[in-house]
């Protein structure tokens, strides 16, 4: 299988997007590293570095989405953080189309450990009201949201990854926002799985095969606006879902599918992540290893769901 | 030059613009007069002298823009804004009111309004995107933003400060409402701010000290700024915090305090004019 990181599609796509005139590129002095670098050189008038100051970053992207442009504004997803209160009372209480698309999520700056780690940005984002947010799986998701945010109005969070991972779809592959994708059939459990997690969903509906347990994989790409009539129509017809993501086990994907089963629909859940701690420096494998985000433990969680269902 | 005459009339406009301030805080029950007053002349001035829009094409790419950082002076914006003709004055009284457009801050959702603002020290930054933008597409529109003393406490603005004299944006003026007062207090006493000229221009912006409450400094303030190239321009306008109502003037305590009925007519009589 091929690997590719989506920061590095990040970089490929802005580039595609590079005769659109009203594309501008914002970073905050780690173009290299969100790779935002690659559109940097070959459009230099169309890219503003704001030096290492993000509330600046989000503030300038405003103004230039106010003027009618369609800023990215890139730096790493937790020092995004940093301006959350921009984000919040200037570009998402205005509806402006702000691209913030941000790089090494989850643990995939492993080694820098925690003050470079970002478990939390899924919640803190999508609990703003009209902020959209994106957690593509793979490169080519990464590449055809990014592509597809051009023409929508509107403020989005696109959550992307340092570390190279499969890529799932291929060229054929049509992201529509907002819709959940079906990867795997089955009716015992249902796996909701965002961003790289994804492919360790995939791993494991294979092995369960081998105990009989059919588990339907679904990619949440666009963790809000939130599927809701898929997640409450495959709980129905699994009976109970698992959810995986590369983020706090509070107010992310799993919050949100949590919310929606709770009042509408509830099924046995559980909840895959980082259960409320932080990350530590390591390399990015032994900290999902240690954090439980792997194919062992969703295969694990499966076989025990699918017991507490009968 | 400007003709007196044309003085005297942005002097009327102030002191309307004053009483409709008053009425709107008196009406509202709460706001922040002092740094609504302090910074009439200034809009006043951007408003009907300086800044090319037309109200009736509000979303003309050409046009110059303000925004009003200091955003609890919002008051001054609307009244500024009905007196241009975005809204009928006759709404400036449902100010902080259930269901009325005019929030408490300002909000996109005010006809003329070109940002929400409020949260301190944001406004600059956004500015600093619009004149990008202006760069960018090769226009000659002006940008405007309007800043609080105290708001200079926040980090933000000298981030902003940076990136505007880095990108040479001379499409940008900014004005810092010099008025001394913050909420806790004399901003010297809760955290001193000076030399507040030389900070601007140790950052890179060329900086014009004028007092802000009079009239003729200000035109000349921006057209000196709109002459000054490759760099920006700050207007350290320093003014009255209440100014135009004598018991207010430099009092604290009306920084987010609306008047009582006698101060209210007191206030009024005050700003009858001539």
């Amino acid at each position: 299988m091929e690997s590719k990181s989506t920061r590095d599609a990040y970089g490929d796509a802005l580039i595609e997007l590079g005769d659109h005139p009203g594309v501008i590129v914002l970073d905050a002095d780690l173009s290299v590293s969100t790779q935002t670098s690659k559109f940097a050189g070959k459009y230099p008038s169309r890219f503003i570095n704001v030096g290492c100051a993000e509330q600046n970053l989000m503030g300038v992207a405003a103004g230039l989405a106010i003027a009618g442009k369609i800023p990215f504004a890139s730096t790493y997803a937790i020092f995004s953080m940093r301006a959350w209160e921009q984000i919040r009372n200037t570009i998402a209480h205005d509806k402006l189309s702000v691209k913030i698309a941000v790089s090494h999520a989850g643990l995939t700056n492993g080694p820098d450990g925690a003050s470079h780690q970002s478990l939390e940005d899924l919640a803190l984002m999508r609990v703003i009201p009209n902020m959209s947010v994106i957690n593509p799986c793979d490169a080519i998701e990464t590449r055809n949201a990014v592509i597809s945010e051009i023409t929508r109005k509107g403020p989005t969070y696109i959550r992307l990854n340092r570390a190279k991972t499969p890529v799932i779809f291929d060229d054929n592959y049509h992201f529509k926002f907002g819709e959940a994708v079906k990867l795997t059939d089955g009716n015992d459990l249902a796996i909701f799985a965002t961003g790289t997690m994804v492919h360790k969903a995939l791993e494991a509906s294979e092995i369960l095969k081998k105990d009989k347990i059919n588990a339907r994989v679904i990619n949440i790409h666009t963790i809000k606006p939130l599927d809701e009539k898929t997640i409450i129509k495959t709980a129905k017809e699994t009976g109970a879902v698992i959810s995986i993501e590369e983020h706090s086990i509070l107010g992310g994907l799993g919050g949100a599918i949590a919310e929606v089963l709770g009042e509408q629909y509830p099924v046995p859940m559980k909840i895959i992540g980082v259960r409320d701690v932080f990350g530590e420096s390591g390399e990015y494998e032994e900290l999902l290893e240690k954090f439980g985000l792997t194919t062992k433990n969703i295969v694990a969680s499966a076989r025990e769901i699918v017991r507490r269902k009968r | 030059m400007i003709a007196m005459t044309d003085i005297t009339i942005l002097e009327e406009k102030a002191r309307t613009i004053r009483r409709h301030v008053v009425n709107m805080i008196f009406e509202a029950g709460s706001g922040h007069p002092g740094g609504s007053l302090s910074c009439v002349d200034i809009i006043t001035v951007l408003y009907f002298h300086q800044m090319r829009f037309n109200s009736s094409e509000p979303d003309d790419s050409d046009r110059d823009r303000f925004i009003l950082s200091k955003g609890h002076a919002a008051p001054t914006l609307y009244a500024t804004l009905a007196e241009c003709g975005y809204f009928s004055v006759n709404e400036l009284l449902s100010l902080r009111k259930m269901g009325s457009v005019l929030q408490g801050h300002p909000d996109v959702v005010i006809p003329g309004v070109e940002a929400s603002t409020g949260s301190l020290g944001q406004g600059l930054s956004i500015s600093c995107g619009i004149a990008l933008a202006a760069k960018i597409d090769m226009k000659d529109s002006r940008i405007y933003t309007l800043l609080g003393d105290g708001e200079c406490d926040e980090g933000q603005v000298w981030e902003a400060a940076i990136l505007a004299s880095h990108y040479k944006l001379d499409n940008l003026t900014a004005i810092v409402d010099r008025n001394g007062l913050q909420i806790d207090g004399p901003t010297e006493k809760v955290l001193g701010l000076e030399p507040i000229a030389g900070k601007w221009r140790e950052f890179g912006w060329h900086v014009i000290e004028i007092d802000g409450n009079k009239i003729p400094e200000i035109i000349d303030a921006f057209d000196e700024a709109q002459l000054r190239k490759g760099k920006p321009t700050v207007i350290i306008a320093h003014t009255f915090k209440g100014k135009g109502v004598s018991f207010m003037e430099w009092i604290c305590a009306f920084h987010g305090k609306a008047l009582s009925k006698d101060e209210m007519k007191i206030a009024l009589q005050e700003l009858k004019g001539d």
